[in-house]
């Protein structure tokens, strides 16, 4: 377990490094950094005094290792558009986004699970036909399409909802769905298959020899290695998440870092944009390690080898 | 049962030829997934006989006319018209060419690369496969939409902007499915009996592995299709995908908007077309995986 | 001896796409305690099917029949499901033919062992985990204590097999089943599981249902022995009985199949039954075997074969009488 666990952060790291070297090089991409700092009616004396008070003259080499280091202190330069801390502003809007995340991913299990686990006792019955049937229908759909169709019925006719905006926890639940849906076919489907090769396995029909009741069978003996491999499902899924944000969180104004990425697009403020890439990256980079760890430690074969 | 009875169910058993084509029409998911993109071609290469107007016209006199379902609804205009007095079937007939195109576009260029380099990990393995396993999960750690969006930004929207950098960030899947396929067919017997006999990599790769992954390939290739055309529908929404006046259906959802509270259908009518070509996209490769290999079906 | 399980007429039906699969077709035997009855036959012949029936755990598209189906003086074919599932691991135990794969990987043996009992009697986790080392021990695993918090691809097969006999026997039951318990293993391991086997049954005085294609294994443990062909019994008898003196034609043929020492000679053919095993998806109308028996006569491919009870515990399924079957016997050693 040990041996596995340095393993796989080793190579988190790895990909952490080269995600970074990655987003440093979208912000060089974007143009002269020193004129755009200046601004428009700066003079080229201007200019370039800039660029030697940045560094920008440096190698790249040198100019990366002192970025790197900074964001490692937490330092991620200033905004083109607000002049302020890009770090302050990540802080600020992250939370929102983590909670629909977080409320999403929780919408996308408590319905597909069920579901598939359902599917799976009764193979080719009326609702394993209806879930499959839903998550055909589901993968289909786009998500801005379907954010919006909710809220035209939910928001419009219904006036059920909020349509737009962070304030209460009803700002959340349309964002939620729209983004949670689109995981549910995939979670569903692995469940399902995971549930009907569990149950077909010879040591079920060991447990069920044992007298065990039915609720046992399935959630102590079947459940539990059905979902190992949905564990790490989930994780992948909720950096997906975080990534679709950005259509959500613009379409319903949800004040999370989805919408601040979409608008400093719009603004050309690459600085916030290269931000955003790395934290999202390293987010689904710690998690996607966090759930093989978790996986391994799940699974005694992996965790006592 | 005799001998004689066994043989006779042997003769029952109906040909190949005769078994794939019961499975292909007991299929209702794949049938109804080839029709819909069969008529989606056909409105892709017949659009200009098809549409009754041009797509790019505008008439402001004209606009935002209520599609015929409507009490007000007129012949002249099926669909209604959009803001800007276009004829809104003409737009929804050109718009699945530019779906098409990118979905098949990208669809080539990731699954060119995403090939190459899953089967040449799933071949070599060793440190070439840790290399590009490596590579893999980078690129999933990458936010899809955010990146392209980034670099649309950067470089401007156009059709091809869009289909390259979707592209060069779809590979991912094509790479995943492609080496541990790979990997399979690479353990069986007829692999070694091929080295053994001193053929080269590339030569086992292509007559030994290719066909034998073909399968996957297909269906990897539809759900990337599938794929590739949300997310151009969705930057294009987004306004950083394919610009006006194109008439991409991510787009006219976008550019309806604003009139979604009086004219819901301006934003309706492009995402059932747009829902109706990725479910159809998705069964026929759900369609194919069921047919070729049956007893893979879960 | 009191008989514990009394089994007449048990079928067991499955619907298929094909028509129905009739697997297990009246079979008739019945259990003493302390005694071993070996269930002897062919893959396919329905041995398998058979127990899962006892145990009720046939999957769950098929069909259970029994005009009789007694254990313990209780009648299961009338038990509730919840019944069944208060007896199962209880009274009757299961041990079946994959040990590598027929225990949970997520959980240790001790959790997997200590299970059954919990479920089953009021008593604490730590009687639970005495009781459980007790019988490791009895099962022949060393350091038993220690091996409970182990995990079970920690554990070579034939201890698996091991621990699956001792989980069988947590709470004491009255009778074990074992489905081909010995076939996954090393030779060497078999011949010790089975010992073991023996010999707790006549510890604990259980009644046991050794399933087997092993007839080996049936001369060394059995106490009574059923032959199945094609999803019927088609000859009873103890032991010494049906190797001395088999009647039913395909004993007899499996009899042939297997070289003894000393009297088969060297250079001759072992014995070997041409044809092969009916179909059983629908009806079948005359003898089972009738089709590879070298003494068909016409009417065994038209005439229904019933058992022929010739003494108390001995039958067997032919048209021919015991004398000629016994006949037929000499001349084909001869």
């Amino acid at each position: 377990m040990l041996a596995y666990a340095a393993k796989r952060i080793c190579l988190a790291l790895l990909v952490a490094l080269t995600v970074s070297i990655i987003s440093f090089g979208l912000l060089r991409l974007s143009g002269d950094l020193a004129q755009a700092l200046a601004g428009q009616s700066s003079t080229a004396a201007d200019v370039e005094a800039l660029r030697k008070a940045y560094g920008l003259d440096q190698p790249l080499t040198v100019q990366y290792l002192e970025w790197a280091g900074k964001v490692l202190a937490g330092d991620f330069g200033d905004s083109f558009f607000f002049k302020e801390p890009v770090a302050a502003m990540l802080a600020q809007r992250l939370p929102v986004t983590m909670l629909l995340g977080a409320s999403a991913l929780t919408f996308a299990l408590v319905l597909a699970v069920p579901l598939g686990v359902v599917a799976a006792m009764r193979p080719n019955s009326w609702i394993d036909r209806l879930a499959l049937t839903l998550a055909v229908l589901g993968q289909a759909l786009p998500s801005f399409w379907f954010a919006l169709m909710l809220m035209i019925v939910f928001g419009l006719t219904l006036r059920w909802l909020p349509i737009s905006g962070t304030g209460t926890w009803q700002h959340f639940v349309m964002p939620s769905i729209a983004l949670g849906y689109y995981a549910t076919p995939a979670i569903m489907r692995l469940t399902r298959a995971g549930m009907m090769e569990v149950m077909a396995s010879d040591y079920i029909r060991t447990a069920r020899a044992k007298g065990l009741r039915m609720p046992t069978v399935l959630f102590k003996h079947a459940l539990r290695n059905a979902v190992i491999p949905v564990v790490a499902l989930a994780a992948v899924q909720f950096g997906f998440m975080l990534g679709g944000s950005i259509v959500i969180e613009t379409i319903f104004a949800l004040h999370g870092v989805g919408y601040l990425a979409w608008e400093s697009i719009t603004r050309a403020d690459f600085p916030v944009v290269q931000a955003i890439v790395l934290v999202l990256a390293s987010i689904y980079v710690v998690l996607t390690l966090l759930a093989d760890l978790l996986n391994a430690f799940l699974d005694p074969r992996i965790r006592i080898a | 049962m005799t001998a004689e009875a066994l043989d006779s169910a042997k003769i029952l058993e109906p040909s190949p030829v005769t078994q794939l084509r019961r499975r292909i029409f007991g299929h209702a998911g794949f049938l109804f997934g080839a029709i819909v993109i069969a008529a989606m071609l056909a409105m892709a290469l017949l659009a200009p006989l098809l549409a009754p107007y041009d797509p790019y016209d505008q008439d402001l006199a004209r606009r935002v006319i209520n599609p015929i379902w409507h009490d007000d609804g007129k012949w002249a205009h099926p669909l209604g018209t959009d803001q800007l007095g276009r004829d809104y079937l003409s737009r929804v007939i050109y718009g699945v060419r530019i779906s098409l195109l990118i979905g098949f576009a990208t669809m080539i260029i990731s699954g060119v690369l995403g090939t190459a380099l899953g089967v040449v990990a799933g071949y070599f393995g060793g440190r070439v496969d840790m290399v590009i396993t490596f590579l893999i999960t980078t690129r999933l750690s990458m936010p899809v939409v955010l990146v392209a969006l980034a670099v649309v930004a950067l470089v401007g929207g156009s059709l091809t902007v869009v289909i390259s950098v979707l592209g060069l960030l779809l590979w991912d899947r094509f790479a995943v499915v492609m080496r541990s396929a790979t990997m399979q067919v690479r353990a069986l017997d007829y692999v070694a009996a091929a080295q053994a006999i001193g053929c080269s990599a590339a030569r086992i790769v292509t007559t030994e592995i290719m066909p034998n992954i073909l399968n996957a390939l297909i269906v990897v290739a539809t759900l990337e299709m599938a794929h590739a055309i949300l997310l151009e529908a969705a930057l294009s929404f987004l306004g950083l995908g394919v610009q006006p006046p194109l008439p991409s259906w991510g787009l006219m959802v976008a550019e309806g908007k604003e009139y979604m509270f009086f004219s819901p259908w301006l934003i309706t009518i492009p995402g059932v077309a747009l829902f109706l070509l990725v479910l159809a996209i998705n069964l026929l490769g759900d369609g194919i995986r069921d047919i070729t290999a049956p007893e893979n079906r879960n | 001896m009191s008989v514990i399980l009394d089994v007449q007429a048990l079928d067991v039906r499955i619907p298929l796409a094909q028509g129905m699969l009739h697997p297990v077709r009246d079979v008739s035997f019945a259990v003493e305690r302390g005694e071993t009855l070996c269930i002897v036959g062919e893959s396919g012949c329905g041995k398998s099917l058979t127990s899962l029936a006892l145990m009720d755990l046939l999957p769950r598209r098929a069909e259970r029949r029994a005009a009789r189906l007694i254990f313990a003086g209780e009648d299961l074919t009338r038990a509730s499901e919840a019944r069944m599932t208060d007896l199962r691991g209880n009274k009757m135990a299961m041990i079946f033919q994959e040990p590598m794969t027929s225990l949970n990987p997520s959980y240790s043996i001790g959790n997997q062992l200590e299970e059954a009992l919990l479920r089953h009697r009021r008593i604490g986790r730590r009687e639970a985990t005495d009781r459980a080392i007790y019988l490791l021990e009895k099962v022949g695993i060393t350091a038993a204590a220690s091996r409970l918090t182990q995990y079970p691809h920690q554990l070579s097969g034939g201890l698996r097999q091991r621990v699956m006999i001792a989980m069988a026997l947590m709470c004491g039951p009255d009778l074990i089943i074992a489905d081909e318990p010995t076939t996954a293993l090393d030779v060497t391991i078999q011949a010790q599981i089975l010992h073991l086997l023996a010999q707790l049954q006549r510890e604990f005085k259980m009644g046991l249902i050794l399933i087997t294609h092993d007839l080996g294994i049936v001369a060394r443990v059995a106490t009574r022995v059923a032959v199945m062909y094609a999803g019927q019994i088609v000859e009873t008898g103890t032991v010494a009985e049906l190797f001395a003196r088999p009647l039913h034609p395909y004993t007899q043929g499996l009899l042939r199949c297997i070289p003894v020492p000393g009297r088969t000679k060297r250079g001759t053919h072992l014995g070997s039954i041409p044809g092969i095993v009916p179909n059983l998806i629908g009806d079948l109308v005359g003898c089972s075997f009738h089709n590879r028996c070298e003494h068909a006569y016409e009417s065994c491919a038209a005439t229904d074969v019933s058992q022929r009870e010739i003494a108390p515990g001995r039958a067997y399924r032919c048209l021919l009488t015991a004398e000629q079957c016994a006949a037929n016997a000499a001349k084909a050693a001869a």
